[in-house]
C-alpha cells in the first residue's frame, strides 16, 4: 500500500475525479482513504468547499462509517468478523488468543504500528469461518497462529 | 487441457490463488498446454478449492486442493469426485438463479451468450413495458433480500410514477450473517445481475443504474467492476443496448462498512453521499427514491433472477415453491455445518432437511442446539421447531424470518445467553441512531441481558417490555427485528441466561 503524505493538490485531483458524479461523498471519501490511508483533518474544508457541503456535514459522514480512519491503520490490517456465522465455529476465542499474541487488549493498533486488528460484520466467508481479510486478501478457517504468520509477527 | 479453478471469495480463502499458482508453475515447467479459467464457485465450500480439469468435454471435479496436490493432480493421480452435476449435494438442488455459477468464465460474455445468457433481455426487448411487469408479477417473485415484497408490484409503481429520472438500485449490501448468495452471484456470474437490471431499467423507463456494493467483498467489487466494462464493450450497456435504441448504464458503488445500509433508505441516503440514517415512509422510495426521484431498490439475488423469469417463462418459474412463496430458495447453509454452502431449490423444504439431510448437521460432530434463519436479526430455533419449512409465511408463522435466506448452525457448545447479548450490542455498535428505540434501547438492552446474566431474574420483564417497544417503536428492521433473536434465544434455552426452563412459547 501507497502511503503518500497529504497533498492538496493530489486531494483536488481526487474530487475532480469524481466531480459529476450523482452523490460524490462516499467515492471521494474511499479515494482519500486508498491514496492517504486516512482523512486527514487537513482534507475535511477543502472537501467540504469543494463539493457545496458544510464541514459538518463531510466530518458526520466521515464518523458515522466504519471504513473511514481519522488516522492511519497499521503497516498490516487484519479485519477479524465476529459475527454469528464464525462465531459458532470459535471466532470468538480466536480474536481473544490473537489479541493476546499481538499485547493488546482490544481492537486497535500495535504500539509499534505494525499490525491493526479491527472487528468486521461479516465477510460473507459463513461456511468457512473463522474469517478475516488479511490486508485486504480473504482468509477462511483462520486461527491466531495462521494470521499471526500472514503478518510475519 | 482446460483447467477451472474458483476466483470465488471462498475458495480463494481457502488457497484457490495459490493453488492456481502453482498450477501454472507446474505446467510452466512441464511443458503442457493448459488453459486455466477462474470460475465462480458451485457453491460446496467444504470441497474448496475445488478444481476441474477439463478433457474431451468432461469437466471433472477434485477437491479440496492444496498446492502440494498439483503435481499428483496433474499427473492424474488424486482422487476424482466425478463430475460436479454427478455430486448428491448439487444433484438435490433446482439451479435456475445460480444455473450458470460456477459453470462459466464469470468474465466472458461469449460463454454468458452461450450459456443461456441474454435471452431473457431479448424477449424483454419484444415486449411493452406494462407486458414486462406484468411478467414478473405473473411468476410470483418477492424480494431476496428479507423482506418479501413482491417485485412485480415495486416495479409497477415505479413505472407508472411520472417523473424526469428514474433509477434502479441494487442493494448489494449483504451484511447478514450466515449469508453470502449476493457475493457468490457477482463474483460467479456478474452477467446475470447485469441482465437483470437492463430489463428492470426498460420495464420502469429509468436509464441509470447503481450496485450498492459493501466494501467487505473486494473480490466482488472487482469482478462486477470488470463485468460491467465488459458489458459496455459488449453493447449489453450503454446508449442502444443490443441495437434497441434503449439506453441503460450502471455503475458500482462501495459501501463503507454500516450494516445498517443494507436497509433501503439507509442505502439511498449514503448513496447520495449522506450519512447511512434511515428515512421514515413513506414516501416510499418507489416514488421518491435516490435524489427523491421514483427507484427501484431490488436485492441482487431478486434481479439476478428476472433474466431466466424472461427466458423460460413466468408460469415455468412459479411452478417452484409452495402457497405464496413461489420460485427457488438460494438457501446459504452456514457455520458450524458439515456440508456448507449455498443450495437453491423450490421453497419448502423443511429446516431439518437443509440442516441435517443436505447439511449433514455440525461441522464439529457436537449435536445441533440451535440454528438462526435469516441473518442476525431473524430467530434462534430449537430443533423440536426443525419441521418448520422454508417459505415467507412458514418462517413467519414459527415467530422467525427467512429474511435472505441464510441457516446458521451452532452445535451444543454455544452460549445462548452471550448470543443475546451480542444480538443487542451488533444493534448498538451498528445502529443509525435516527430512532430512540434501537439507539438507546440496545444500549439498555444490553446491560440488562447482563443484568439476567449476572443472576438478577426480575430483570428478565424489564428485556421484555423494553423488546417490545424496540419492535414496535423502531423506524426499521434493525431495531425492530433485534428483539426476535434476543426473545428467541431468552425462551427457547433460559438455562443459559442462569432461569429456570418456562412453559413459554417463543
Amino acid at each position: 500500500m501507497s502511503n503518500t503524505a497529504f497533498s492538496q493538490t493530489l486531494l483536488h485531483d481526487i474530487i475532480a475525479r469524481h466531480g459529476a458524479s450523482e452523490g460524490p461523498l462516499l467515492p471521494v471519501l474511499h479515494d482519500i482513504m486508498a491514496q492517504f490511508q486516512h482523512i486527514p483533518d487537513d482534507a475535511v474544508a477543502p472537501l467540504a468547499e469543494a463539493l457545496g457541503l458544510t464541514r459538518a456535514e463531510v466530518h458526520g459522514v466521515v464518523s458515522f462509517y466504519h471504513d473511514f480512519k481519522t488516522r492511519p491503520n497499521g503497516h498490516h490490517v487484519i479485519q477479524l468478523c465476529r459475527a454469528e456465522a464464525c462465531q459458532s465455529v470459535g471466532a470468538a476465542g480466536t480474536q481473544t488468543d490473537l489479541l493476546d499474541r499481538l499485547g493488546l487488549k482490544g481492537f486497535g493498533t500495535t504500539r509499534d504500528g505494525s499490525v491493526t486488528v479491527e472487528a468486521v460484520y461479516c465477510l460473507g466467508l459463513c461456511a468457512c469461518g473463522p474469517a478475516a481479510l488479511v490486508d485486504g486478501r480473504p482468509r477462511g478457517r483462520v486461527c491466531a497462529q495462521s494470521l499471526m504468520t500472514e503478518v510475519g509477527a | 487441457m482446460r483447467i477451472y479453478i474458483p476466483l470465488d471469495s471462498a475458495a480463494v480463502a481457502l488457497g484457490a490463488d495459490e493453488v492456481a499458482s502453482s498450477i501454472a508453475a507446474y505446467a510452466n515447467a512441464s511443458g503442457m498446454d493448459v488453459d486455466i479459467v477462474r470460475n465462480g464457485s458451485h457453491g460446496m465450500v467444504w470441497l474448496e478449492p475445488l478444481v476441474e480439469i477439463e478433457t474431451d468435454g468432461v469437466r471433472r471435479a477434485f477437491g479440496p486442493v492444496t498446492p502440494a496436490h498439483v503435481p499428483a493432480l496433474m499427473a492424474g493421480k488424486m482422487e476424482c469426485l466425478g463430475t460436479v452435476a454427478e455430486l448428491p449435494f448439487f444433484a438435490r438442488q433446482t439451479r435456475l438463479t445460480f444455473a450458470r455459477c460456477g459453470v462459466i468464465d464469470p468474465l466472458c460474455l461469449d460463454d454468458y451468450v452461450a450459456h443461456g445468457g441474454l435471452s431473457g433481455l431479448k424477449s424483454a426487448l419484444a415486449m411493452t413495458a406494462a407486458a414486462m411487469v406484468e411478467t414478473v408479477m405473473a411468476s410470483g417473485l418477492r424480494g431476496r433480500g428479507g423482506a418479501g415484497f413482491p417485485t412485480g408490484i415495486k416495479w409497477e409503481t415505479v413505472r407508472t410514477a411520472h417523473a424526469p429520472r428514474k433509477y434502479i438500485v441494487c442493494n448489494a449490501d449483504e451484511g447478514d450473517s450466515g449469508t453470502f448468495a449476493d457475493r457468490m452471484l457477482i463474483e460467479g456470474d456478474p452477467f446475470s445481475l447485469i441482465e437483470g437490471m437492463v430489463i428492470a431499467g426498460l420495464a420502469v423507463g429509468a436509464t441509470r443504474g447503481y450496485v450498492y456494493l459493501r466494501s467487505e467483498y473486494p473480490v466482488a467489487i472487482r469482478v462486477l467492476r470488470e463485468a460491467i466494462e465488459t458489458a459496455r464493450t459488449g453493447g449489453l450497456l450503454g446508449d442502444d443496448i443490443l441495437g434497441s435504441g434503449h439506453a441503460f448504464d450502471i455503475e458500482v458503488r462501495v459501501g463503507a462498512g454500516a450494516y445498517v445500509c443494507g436497509e433501503e433508505t439507509a442505502l439511498l441516503n449514503s448513496l447520495e453521499g449522506k450519512r447511512g440514517t434511515v428515512r421514515a415512509k413513506p414516501p416510499l422510495p418507489a416514488l421518491s427514491g435516490f435524489m427523491g426521484q421514483p427507484t427501484v431498490v431490488n436485492n441482487v439475488i431478486s434481479l439476478a433472477t428476472i433474466p431466466v423469469i424472461f427466458e423460460k417463462g413466468a408460469t415455468h418459474y412459479a411452478a417452484f415453491g409452495i402457497g405464496r412463496s413461489t420460485g427457488t430458495v438460494t438457501l446459504q447453509l452456514a457455520g458450524n455445518i458439515r456440508y456448507g454452502g449455498l443450495f437453491e431449490a423450490g421453497f419448502g423444504m423443511t429446516i431439518d432437511e437443509a440442516v441435517n439431510d443436505i447439511g449433514g448437521g455440525t461441522a464439529s460432530g457436537h449435536p445441533v442446539k440451535a440454528v438462526q434463519v435469516g441473518g442476525p436479526l431473524g430467530a434462534y430455533l430449537r430443533p423440536d421447531q426443525f419441521d418448520t419449512k422454508l417459505g415467507y409465511e412458514e418462517l413467519d408463522q414459527a415467530g422467525g424470518l427467512i429474511g435472505h435466506a441464510g441457516i446458521t448452525v451452532f452445535d451444543d457448545r454455544a452460549d445462548m445467553g452471550a448470543l443475546a447479548r451480542f444480538a443487542m450490542e451488533f444493534c448498538a455498535i451498528e445502529s443509525c441512531g435516527k430512532c430512540t428505540p434501537c439507539r438507546i434501547g440496545a444500549v439498555r438492552g444490553t446491560e440488562t441481558v447482563d443484568r439476567i446474566l449476572d443472576g438478577d431474574a426480575a430483570a428478565v420483564g424489564l428485556l421484555e417490555d423494553l423488546c417490545e417497544t424496540m419492535r414496535d417503536g423502531s423506524l426499521c428492521a434493525l431495531g425492530g427485528f433485534t428483539p426476535f433473536p434476543v426473545l428467541s434465544a431468552l425462551n427457547g434455552w433460559p438455562e443459559d441466561f442462569g432461569l429456570p426452563r418456562r412453559e413459554v412459547a417463543p
